[in-house]
């Protein structure tokens, strides 16, 4: 891959290794991710595809590895005992906020409105001015649905509309990527098409997106690249055409048959 | 029994406003120490962690009455090296030694209670906050410690009625709370109905405190109650923020 591509990506992952506990989860994985691309990635359960999206914004700390956000190289130095320069830190947060996170289980601040889940961010991290994020806050809430909602706490929505809030308050932030960390398996059957219709909306509108899912077909939809994660490597990459009509690998073959 | 009332009264009445004092003063400073300490306790680093465990384990595993007797009666065979110090002020009167140990004792149970209010922070919840990229104290400040007292707050609750009752002790010397003055009035009238008006006076006390308490719970989970009345948004009020949006942008 040439420099330029890799400056200029939105996104961009070398060689990430990951360990827990002496069990190697991630051996060595890359990924590119240029601006507007929709990138799935699938594999099995214990595959490492959370932990590698989890890697992206530095949820999990890669062992080693390189990571660019928008051509700024990620210091990943930190001592033996975790600990990091007060300079990195500050790197690291700035980074994660141009980095929108939408988790499986929602992890909406069950203590604040829909409304503050949304503006907390904008409010808190990038001080901007209350009154502008509410109306933000408040159109965004409406593009997910939500508006109506928005003075209620989580513990009385849905799981699908609790989804809905958390990408709307990952989209407060003004993200330039987003990742979904298998945004519908923790949802109900009949809930996961609300939440995916709001995905896809995002994904036409060209935004970055990075996502880790279940959603076979969905993927196949919107994806303009899939990524097939076995035992911590990347076995096949490509189009969606190409992976789900011809996969190559034998794993990647029995992981579709498995999944109809 | 009521003569009793009416010719001692106003003196129990003083004493219960010692005993408020003290028990006030002496959970707020613990209340102000116990968080620090417990964030401190969790940290992994042993030089931190050791001391504040020896320091729990002491002032649990020990009667606070002889925690008093240390403090009071100890600090005058120190005499001379206090006086040094210029502390001697301080450790020569009953009531700042009964609230040195009351405030310490507190806040060792107050520590241990929001140790664990911190542990109980739903994870995933914090998580979101740093993949916002929220430094610490944010995440503190807005996520952990809303959670971390809404959790302590009843067993906190229940640790300010120890202290209170406790606090019983601080008599033993010399200091006129409720059962200080009880226990003079007993010397003088031999009427033992006083014991029952002094626990009265504890049960009032404890009573409107659980009231108030329960008040701030209820504020505190608010948001774990099931909502019936949702302020509903008007139509009218959705597309105005829309066009507001628009313009914005």
């Amino acid at each position: 891959m040439s420099t330029k591509s890799i400056s200029e990506a939105a996104l961009y992952a070398e060689d990430l290794h990951k360990s827990f506990g002496g069990i190697e989860v991630l051996k060595g994985v890359s990924l590119t991710a240029q601006k507007h691309d929709v990138i799935s990635i699938i594999g099995s359960s214990g595959s490492g595809k959370s932990t590698f999206l989890r890697c992206m914004n530095l949820l999990e700390f890669p062992d080693a590895g390189k990571i660019r956000v928008h051509g700024e190289k990620l210091d990943l130095s930190q001592n033996s005992r975790g600990g990091r320069s007060k300079h990195v830190q500050q790197q690291i947060e700035r980074i994660r906020s141009c980095l929108g996170m939408v988790f499986q289980s929602f992890n909406l601040w069950s203590h604040m409105s829909v409304l503050e889940n949304v503006m907390l961010g904008p409010c808190s991290v990038l001080k901007r001015n209350r009154d502008e994020v509410e109306v933000q806050a408040r159109a965004l809430l409406d593009r997910v649905g939500m508006l109506e909602k928005c003075h209620m706490y989580p513990d009385n929505l849905s799981g699908g509309q609790k989804q809905r809030v958390a990408i709307a308050r990952a989209l407060a932030m003004d993200p330039d990527v987003m990742l979904f960390d298998e945004p519908t398996s923790a949802l109900d059957p009949e809930l996961v098409n609300e939440v995916l219709l709001v995905i896809r909306e995002l994904a036409e509108e060209g935004r970055t997106m990075i996502m880790v899912t279940h959603e076979m077909r969905f993927a196949r939809d919107v994806s303009s690249q899939v990524v097939y994660l076995h035992q911590g490597r990347i076995e096949e990459q490509g189009s969606p055409e190409q992976l789900f009509n011809n996969p190559r690998s034998e794993h990647l073959q029995r992981f579709l048959s498995s999944q109809y | 029994m009521f003569e009793l009332l009416i010719n001692y009264g106003p003196k129990l009445l003083d004493g219960a406003v010692m005993t408020l004092q003290l028990t006030f003063i002496s959970v707020s400073i613990a209340g102000l120490l116990s968080l620090p300490l417990a964030i401190l306790r969790r940290s992994k680093n042993i030089l931190w962690q050791w001391p504040i465990r020896l320091y729990v384990s002491f002032f649990r595993g020990t009667p606070l009455l002889a925690q008093l007797f240390l403090v009071y009666y100890g600090s005058g065979q120190f005499r001379p090296e206090l006086t040094e110090l210029g502390l001697w002020w301080f450790f020569r009167d009953p009531y700042y030694c009964a609230l040195l140990t009351f405030a310490l004792n507190s806040t060792a149970y107050q520590l241990e209670i929001l140790r664990g209010g911190l542990q109980a922070v739903p994870y995933g919840e914090v998580e979101a906050g740093v993949a916002l990229g929220m430094p610490r104290r944010l995440l503190y400040q807005k996520i952990i410690l809303p959670h971390t007292y809404r959790i302590a707050f009843p067993a906190l609750g229940n640790e300010i009625i120890l202290m209170l009752k406790g606090g019983a002790i601080a008599s033993v010397i010399t200091l006129l709370d409720v059962m200080g003055h009880t226990r003079r009035v007993f010397s003088q009238t031999f009427d033992i109905s006083v014991y029952l008006w002094a626990a009265l006076i504890y049960l009032v006390i404890t009573t409107v405190f659980v009231l108030v308490w329960r008040l701030l719970e209820r504020r505190l989970t608010r948001h774990m109650f099931y909502q019936r009345d949702i302020k509903r948004i008007t139509p009218v009020e959705a597309t105005s923020t829309k066009m507001e949006a628009s313009n914005v942008n």
